[in-house]
């Protein structure tokens, strides 16, 4: 790109001109590398307090900070993963209709579609999970702990309203779903035409020739999608916050009325009428979030940009 | 069952006609919806019928027969195949569900209040019905703007950088951390941006600013990723031509590289914006709530905070903090959800307008 600027031999020519807009450009890469080091040290200078203070003055007076966040964190991972597990086998199944199973013509539309869900704000899903989707699975949850009660996930009392963590898990579910969706789509139509054509001609079926090319070409981008979808996950906030009926609990039941809360929804619930070192308290939570949801991120850049390198796709 | 295909032809002889298993779908969706229905009815009519249901009876049942009858007349491998394809379009179909879901019920519980009088009135003094979300739109609108000012510049200055000048290990440092920067919670912003107002003002703070600079940590990142993937699109013969002829590199990137991808940049732009306005955690933080009119983004006496209201917690505030009488907080949340979905549709179309009729020609010759 710049290569063929420069005249061999000799100074290259600078104006001044030229040297306002490179540097300008550079402060402003500079500018996210410092925001993003702001994010860190704001988080940390603020949370030291809480982390200093007898724990005494912390809400609901635990034991000491990890104390504090410790269900949370637990609420946090457990609810993402089930949100995972939701979403990952329908979302590559979708990426899998839209790349090789709908008419071409229809394959563009569709992801539109499957990309409008990305589109509503998450405090829309917030009130529809908690008035449309949590009164409509409570049924459901209420068959799940008379039949299968026995498995310690669908233990009982079932919760009388839905709003339950297996529902919060389901709206996130549905929140990451496109996501994971168009990453997914994407890699699996970069699997080689001829790779697809030689399957076929070999007389496999498209199931098998799917099993056989598409799925090990595109499995480093799936893993690193669903990590995204995880991160995701980790941090939304309002839909938890509203559709989760919340306690501190460690507690893996799925439809009962006693759920552990979310580090975000926890922020989200409390931090409007928190005062003096409570608030410092809930930056603390939200620092040990970015570091969770950073470390997430960062092993599924890695994995992107890893298979970037050695794919031939591109 | 279709056995008969063996008489007419050897070439397709063990395989199901085409039509076989459209007619296999609509019998199941049909025997599921009758078996449902006489269930409910049996039951004194206290099962209402539920359409949904219905169809993912039936959808499993349509499973279940394709698998039978494709292993019977074709073979085991075929049967597989046969059963993931309807596997892989129930994906789909499921997916739709909350999509339709979430539209109908958005739209029907919002119309009741989408009036005159939302869009014109705050809720200063109101504790009933009336009042709107004048007061939430005004904010919502101009955190927004305030965020685009903010983001726009760095996010296309960066974007230059890495594309026309960067090199070396802080270009991909910063590649890398813009990919990290996309994953930050949106609530960790608006934790940051507290943090930030805080240690300058005091513990009290809450002002409109403070939502968009917490809003443009979440945008900056949408930004360099769209406006770079755009001028990577833009050929380097344009960008030569314009050396040859002794244009400095500046004004080749002002003048010649940016015109031809505007159309692209402004897309990305748009979508940003469509992404960062439905936003509801950092701006509950840090732009507070307030039933009264505020056009001030930043703090008006000093000492005292600012509080903003926006959309997104215009909905939350509604539906967790509502008065004696609900119903009327209700409506007014949805009314403002469906806004909220409007202005993010309209900004989507605006988007896609702008990719279609500014883009570049690519046939000039």
């Amino acid at each position: 790109m710049t290569t063929a600027t420069k005249p061999k031999g000799g100074k290259p020519i600078t104006r001044l001109g030229d040297r306002i807009f490179s540097r300008s450009t550079f402060v402003a890469g500079a500018a996210i590398l410092a925001v993003l080091a702001a994010v860190a040290i704001f988080l940390v200078a603020q949370s030291l307090p809480a982390l200093l203070t007898d724990p005494a003055n912390l809400k609901g007076e635990p034991s000491s900070f990890w104390a504090y966040v410790g269900p949370l964190v637990f609420g946090t991972l457990w609810s993402a993963t089930i949100a995972l597990v939701l979403a990952l086998p329908v979302a590559i199944g979708i990426a899998l209709f839209i790349s090789h199973y709908a008419p071409r013509r229809l394959a563009s539309i569709l992801g539109y579609i499957i990309d409008l869900l990305a589109a509503v704000p998450s405090v829309v899903f917030g009130l529809w999970g908690i008035k449309v989707l949590a009164p409509a699975v409570q049924p459901l949850y209420t068959f799940l702990v008379d039949h299968f009660g026995w498995i310690p996930l669908f233990s009982g009392p079932v919760s009388g309203t839905g709003r339950t963590i297996l529902t919060a898990a389901i709206v996130l579910a549905v929140m990451i779903l496109p996501i994971i969706t168009a990453l997914s789509r994407e890699v699996f139509l970069q699997t080689p035409k001829l790779h697809e054509e030689a399957a076929l001609a070999l007389g496999a079926t498209r199931w098998e020739m799917i099993t056989m090319a598409v799925l090990p070409f595109g499995r480093s981008g799936v893993i690193s999608a669903a990590m995204l979808g995880l991160g995701r996950a980790l941090g939304e906030t309002m839909a938890v916050a509203m559709v989760l009926s919340p306690s501190t609990v460690v507690s893996f039941a799925l439809v009962t009325s006693v759920n552990p809360n979310t580090i975000a929804a926890n922020i989200a619930l409390n931090f409007p009428e928190a005062f003096g070192v409570n608030i410092n308290a809930l930056i603390a939570t939200g620092l040990v979030l970015f570091v969770i949801t950073f470390i997430v991120n960062f092993i599924a850049r890695w994995a992107v940009n890893r298979r970037k390198d050695f794919s031939g796709a591109n | 069952m279709s056995t008969t295909a063996s008489t007419t032809s050897s070439l397709i002889s063990g395989q199901l006609k085409k039509r076989v298993p459209w007619l296999l779908l609509v019998a199941c969706i049909a025997v599921a919806g009758l078996v449902l229905g006489i269930a409910g009815l049996s039951n004194g009519g206290t099962i209402p019928f539920d359409p949904v249901g219905g169809l993912i009876v039936g959808f499993i049942l349509y499973g279940i027969a394709i698998y039978a009858v494709s292993r019977r007349v074709e073979n085991p491998r075929k049967a597989k195949d046969r059963l993931v394809t309807a596997v892989v379009s129930g994906a789909f179909i499921l997916a739709l569900t909350p999509l339709i879901s979430v539209a109908w019920t958005v739209l029907s519980n919002g119309l009741a209040r989408f009036d005159v009088a939302f869009f014109t009135q705050s809720m200063r003094n109101i504790t009933g019905d009336g009042g709107g979300a004048a007061h939430a739109i005004t904010g919502t609108l101009l955190i927004t703007l305030a965020a685009t000012i903010i983001s726009v510049p760095i996010g296309l200055l960066t974007a230059i950088y890495l594309v026309e000048y960067g090199r070396g290990n802080f270009a991909k440092a910063i590649t890398f951390l813009v990919d990290v920067m996309t994953g930050i919670p949106s609530i960790v912003a608006g934790l940051f941006a507290y943090g930030l107002f805080s240690l300058f003002f005091g513990a009290w703070i809450r002002v409109g600013i403070g939502g968009a600079v917490a809003l443009s940590v979440l945008m900056i990142p949408v930004v360099v990723r769209s406006s770079e993937e755009m001028l990577r699109l833009v050929p380097n013969e344009l960008r030569e031509a314009a050396y040859a002829l002794g244009v400095p590199k500046w004004l080749t990137i002002v003048k010649v590289v940016i015109p031809t991808s505007i159309a692209g940049i402004a897309t990305g732009i748009t979508l940003a914006i469509s992404r960062i306005i439905g936003e509801t955690a950092p701006l509950l933080v840090i732009a507070g709530f307030t039933s009264s009119m505020n056009y001030n983004l930043f703090l008006s006496t000093p000492g005292s905070p600012n509080p903003m209201m926006t959309l997104p917690v215009f909905v939350y505030d509604s539906y967790a903090n509502p008065g004696a009488n609900v119903q009327p907080y209700l409506d007014r949340a949805w009314a403002a959800a469906l806004t909220l979905i409007l202005i993010v549709m309209l900004l989507n179309l605006i988007a896609r307008l702008i990719a279609r009729f500014f883009a570049p020609k690519t046939s000039g010759r």
